[in-house]
């Protein structure tokens, strides 16, 4: 049986994780524009709109709670360091 | 003088080919004929929406009233002929449009088979938004439904109908689903996975009738067994549309033939999208594909070409990434099963399909296979030139990058093909090490 502890305390441990890794980036040339990433953000940061632009999603409101990495069915979105060069590239 | 701009379709080619035009010659003027009452959608979303991962609004990635107030002019419409010698475009309800350059990107339609009892009640496809709305209205849990065809639309239809809680009996005349992208592992995982999920799968099964009245009540198979159901699903193959071009004089073989800049036979008429038949400059042949970016790459380069460009279109390998029974796979270059039979399921392309896929290439095969995932790597003399990743999916991204890059692989050329090796790690290193030699490396994402 799973230990109970770990199973608790697993949400924030994978976030950590995931904040470790950096920001939601798209691969655009992936995306088909389905909006399940957008449909299933909890702060309503509209992802489709990032992955369509290819630009990390670098809204203030997001959790990295890794959601729309997990239910794209596309594997268009994943977490990735960014340099600080690369965001002055996309405009952010 | 200014230049009138008409486009036929609002599929991904179509509306990238506008988006293109309204942005590169922003003094022209941009028509978009189209005769979907929906205008543009995601129709890969389709599946999600039948599997009910997203609601009906979420399909909509881009409203056409925004590049409606950018300048394009929305006609809703048939268009029915093309007078090239002229410059007019004819619609079904008598309207002409004028156009220095057009762009034809019509799109494909799914076939259906010619069956009697097709025309019953509870027939059905997943092919546009109408279709989606027609299956949830009459999908009803605890009811069955028959799945006929193969491809991704075939299993996209068997998981929307087991999300909406049925009993799918999912039928195939062949042995084993996909058999000429798959090899018999990889049909026996997508099996093994719909199976954990209820559906009865019937191979070598031939429908010969549907049956009912008014509404569908079940099939009858060619050796006379009826299996009853509440709807029969088809998803056979699409076939582009060509009528437009054919009744025009516009060269056409099984879609509109098109030379390197996306023109066809036709002057100042080009053509990109589902529709289209594209040269493959990897093997020089010509190809149908199905798949949403490459349209999307066509509407950008034929309509920059419209304003005045002269690109030609560098296709690189055809990728898609899919669920198959909730599955992730990766699907990347040539994967063409050499001995295989051709899949009986299917009619011509599917959507979400390259028909690049079943080439076969003189490439070495190298496989993986863990619990987790499975992997299956053309490996050429110098480069890799097909993958197929299913399940965990960590080599989905280098492979891509590898494949499309054409990436010299000589140096692992011989650990990949020794059959103890480990793919996943070698791939991973070479990649990165790839990578790290390149100046300005910031990620895949570039």
């Amino acid at each position: 049986m799973p230990n109970f502890i770990t199973l608790l305390f697993q949400p924030t441990s994978n976030q950590q994780t995931r904040l470790a890794q950096g920001q939601v980036v798209p691969e655009a040339n992936r995306c088909v524009q389905c909006g399940i990433c957008s449909y299933n953000c909890p702060a309503g940061i509209d992802v489709r709109e990032h992955a369509a632009e290819g630009t990390p999603v670098r809204d203030s409101r997001c959790l990295t709670c890794g959601e729309c990495v997990m239910r794209c069915p596309r594997g268009v979105l994943h977490f990735e360091q960014i340099a600080l060069a690369r965001m002055k590239e996309c405009g952010e | 003088m200014t230049r009138r701009y008409v486009i036929v379709g609002s599929g991904a080619a179509g509306v990238t080919a506008a988006q293109t035009l309204l942005r590169a010659d922003p003094a022209g003027q941009v028509c978009l004929v189209s005769g979907e009452r929906y205008g543009y959608y995601s129709r890969p979303g389709l599946a999600y929406l039948l599997s009910k991962e997203i609601d009906e609004g979420q399909l909509f990635p881009l409203r056409l009233d925004k590049l409606r107030n950018k300048g394009l002019e929305c006609v809703t419409g048939y268009a029915v002929r093309l007078e090239p010698g002229n410059h007019l475009l004819h619609l079904q309800d008598g309207r002409a449009l004028p156009y220095d350059r057009l762009l034809l990107s019509p799109g494909a339609t799914a076939v259906m088979p010619d069956l009697p009892g097709i025309h019953l009640e509870g027939v059905v496809k997943l092919d546009t938004l109408e279709d989606t709305q027609h299956i949830i209205k009459l999908a009803r849990r605890g009811t069955e439904a028959v799945v006929v065809g193969g491809g991704i639309t075939a299993l996209e239809l068997v998981e929307g109908f087991t999300a909406r809680g049925m009993k799918v009996h999912y039928l195939l005349r062949g042995d084993r689903y996909w058999s000429n992208v798959l090899d018999p592992i990889e049909s026996a995982m997508v099996a093994e996975r719909l199976k954990e999920e209820g559906v009865q799968i019937h191979t070598e099964v031939k429908v010969s009738e549907i049956l009912g009245k008014q509404h569908v009540e079940g099939v009858r198979t060619q050796t006379g067994e009826i299996i009853r159901c509440r709807m029969a699903a088809f998803a056979v193959g699409i076939r582009p549309r060509l009528e437009l071009a054919k009744s025009s004089g516009v060269n056409v073989k099984r879609g509109i033939l098109t030379d390197e800049h996306l023109q066809t036979s036709a002057p100042d008429v080009f053509a990109a999208g589902d529709a289209a038949e594209i040269t493959d400059p990897l093997s020089s042949e010509t190809i149908l594909e199905s798949l949403w970016n490459p349209a999307r790459q066509q509407g950008q380069l034929a309509a920059g070409n419209m304003a005045g460009g002269s690109q030609a279109y560098q296709r690189t390998s055809a990728v898609n990434v899919t669920r198959l029974a909730g599955l992730v796979t990766t699907i990347i270059g040539q994967v063409g099963q050499p001995k295989s039979s051709p899949d009986r399921d299917v009619k011509g392309i599917m959507r979400g399909e390259s028909e690049t896929w079943r080439q076969v290439s003189e490439a070495m095969v190298a496989k993986n296979y863990t619990q987790a995932c499975r992997v299956r790597l053309f490996v050429g003399e110098h480069t890799l030139r097909g993958a197929l990743v299913i399940g965990e999916q960590t080599l989905s991204r280098p492979l891509q990058h590898l494949i499309e890059n054409e990436v010299d692989i000589t140096t692992i050329r011989m650990a990949l093909l020794d059959p103890q090796a480990d793919l996943m790690q070698i791939i991973r290193d070479y990649d990165h090490e790839y990578l790290s030699t390149m100046p300005h490396h910031l990620g895949y994402a570039q």
